[in-house]
């Protein structure tokens, strides 16, 4: 017997012990849908990671706003991760560009939406999808793209100034052109109030920007969308946090860290503008290995630090076009 | 029974539960003000290092590069002024104060914290055993910390770092580097071992380790900073050399009477043994190029 109370002394010592050394894990919470997952980024605005791309998502009282809606074959999961952060219906999406990473899902979750009926949107159906103008004519077709979707992905509303604005969930949502970046439609969504930035694919820090230079894609026009992010953006303490910056691929940033983009973004392109100046072919351009510091951060098998090279050679090479100009307001 | 038998398991109790228990009642108490003893690796303290001075830090070619084309004028840039030192730089010459939290209930210590003097980085090392977070989660200056205690030692793994430097004169750190550090105290001196992994610029671990003194009557000094444009510089200009274009290579190991190759770093500049190959090495001699502003 006494045996018996000295070995259940010895485990409740032991487990008293572990107890003491590790304490208990925190609760894990829902963490979105399938292959979809959810990160509240602050306020209102959460982030959504899927496996083509990124979507920002505001919620709130009046419904929820999505920015990107990634591609056709995530969207299911998508609509189901934002269930698991609000009950409210999908009443806009806003497409940051035309690529079927960012708009594959465009008619699945404007299906899954309401229509807010306002004096000038379209009436019927489910949630209004709203981009660039040029986004809208290579999705719908009126300009010859590989990006064309079918009907229910079509924007229903448009603009071909520099900045849409709207009030949504509390706070103004400021659609920003940026002329000539990833492409020729680029857009960034600025949420105000929650202080969260969609910045679509102008900012990519998982890897080297794509300039789709077929569709009005340029470095310059790059370079300046991720200066625009910055002015946009205000740090909190030691220039972290404050403003919070949703890529269209990888993590959350603030504005360090879009800097620190910036910065590798300008150094490459004022590398290959110097070797340019010397008259160097593409193929001298890509032997004097540029972006050799840098391939290990942002290259990878799919986008490699010559496929940059020579996105940029091209773009600095191209002869300027009309289409290259800044919108008016 | 006799009374040998009976005081047996009672033994072999004692024994276990002292074994298993030793763990949670080997925690040092770290809590209070530390002064940095500044007596290791020059370089890294009060003014830091010269421009193009690698020596003795394992970084690869890339790495080499990052130094070769950085300009001192990128802390101008406003984003580039109000940064910290990261968590794997910053106990190399700052005062550190460090506090814990303790579960009110349990008297469990949910999460030490650190604090630097120089720009006040606060820092968390979680104990509670929760995760790390997932890849798309925000990086910080400081990173995403855990500590376990090991005897008397607390190890501290750390992720989540934002992009940063090796040494203070444009090597890069990527934010694909992880960081172990050993917290140790003995007595009044407690020592922090920093173990930095990087797989993008780093050939071996950099390994470090710097001394505090405990310091009762210490107070945390205020450091705020403030963002000034004080050049004006054209929009979206970042200064930096273009490659071959950086005239002060040699300076500094001509100035140290040095040669040039160990001011170039690598892994073989970390080791003793490097000392005896540098006499076959002629020395380097000051730059006679026109200092240039780079872009």
């Amino acid at each position: 017997m006494k045996r018996g109370i000295a070995l259940v002394g010895v485990i409740a010592l032991a487990t008293v012990g572990r107890v003491l050394a590790q304490g208990a894990p925190p609760a894990t919470r829902s963490d979105g849908a399938g292959s979809v997952h959810v990160w509240a980024v602050q306020r209102n605005i959460y982030a959504l990671f899927g496996p083509g791309g990124n979507s920002t998502v505001s919620i709130g009282d009046e419904g929820v706003l999505i920015v990107d809606a990634m591609t056709a074959q995530a969207a299911p999961d998508l609509i189901a991760a934002v269930k698991t952060i609000s009950n409210k219906p999908i009443r806009w999406i806003i497409n940051t560009h035309s690529h079927p990473d960012h708009t594959g899902g465009n008619a699945a979750v404007a299906k899954s939406g309401v229509y807010v009926a306002t004096g000038n949107t379209r009436g019927g159906g489910g949630a209004s999808i709203l981009s660039f103008e040029s986004a809208l004519m290579r999705l719908n077709g009126s300009a010859a793209s590989p990006d064309k979707a079918p009907e229910g992905g079509w924007p229903t509303d448009s603009f071909f100034v520099k900045q849409k604005d709207m009030f949504f969930n509390g706070e103004p949502v400021l659609t920003m052109h940026v002329p000539n970046a990833h492409t020729d439609g680029d857009a960034i969504v600025f949420f105000r109030r929650s202080d969260v930035i969609a910045a679509g694919d102008v900012f990519t820090p998982d890897r080297y920007p794509v300039i789709d230079a077929a569709e009005g894609g340029s470095i310059n026009g790059i370079i300046a969308g991720l200066n625009l992010l910055i002015e946009l953006a205000v740090p909190a303490f030691n220039e972290e946090g404050g403003t919070m910056i949703v890529p269209g691929h990888g993590r959350i940033c603030d504005e360090s860290d879009v800097g620190d983009y910036r910065d590798m973004v300008t150094i490459v392109r004022d590398r290959i503008q110097d070797l340019l100046g010397k008259k160097m072919t593409l193929e001298q351009v890509r032997a004097a290995r540029p972006t050799f510091d840098y391939d290990g951060v942002y290259a990878s098998p799919a986008y490699t630090g010559d496929m940059f090279v020579e996105a940029v050679y091209r773009s600095l090479t191209a002869p300027s076009t009309s289409a290259q100009r800044s919108p008016s307001r | 029974m006799t009374a040998k038998r009976a005081w047996q398991p009672i033994a072999i109790a004692a024994a276990w539960t002292l074994a298993t228990v030793t763990p949670a009642f080997a925690q040092v108490d770290f809590s209070g003000g530390w002064g940095a003893r500044l007596h290791e690796d020059n370089l890294e303290r009060g003014g830091g290092p010269e421009m193009n001075e690698f020596e003795g830090l394992p970084i690869n070619a890339a790495d080499r590069m990052r130094g070769d084309s950085w300009s001192a004028s990128l802390w101008t840039v406003p984003e580039h002024q109000c940064i910290p030192h990261p968590a794997d730089y910053g106990p190399n010459f700052s005062q550190l104060v460090m506090w814990s939290d303790v579960d009110p209930v349990t008297k469990d210590v949910i999460a030490w914290h650190t604090e630097l003097s120089w720009m006040n980085p606060v820092r968390t090392i979680w104990m509670d055993g929760r995760p790390h977070p997932p890849a798309y989660a925000p990086h910080t200056w400081q990173g995403f910390s855990t500590g376990k205690w090991e005897g008397d030692m607390l190890t501290v793994e750390t992720t989540h770092l934002k992009p940063a430097y090796i040494r203070r004169n444009g090597l890069a750190r990527s934010e694909k580097a992880t960081v172990r550090e050993h917290f140790i105290r003995n007595g009044d001196i407690l020592t922090i071992i920093t173990i930095v992994n990087d797989p993008v610029y780093l050939t071996e671990p950099y390994i470090k380790s710097r001394n505090f003194q405990l310091d009762p009557g210490y107070h945390m000094t205020p450091y705020p900073c403030s963002v000034d444009v004080e050049i004006d510089r054209p929009a979206g200009e970042i200064p930096h050399y273009l490659p071959g274009a950086n005239p002060f290579i040699s300076e500094a190991a001509a100035k140290h009477k040095m040669p040039l190759e160990p001011a170039r770093g690598g892994a073989e500049t970390m080791y003793p043994e490097y000392m005896e190959r540098m006499k076959s090495m002629p020395t380097a001699t000051m730059p006679t190029q026109p200092a240039t502003t780079g872009r």
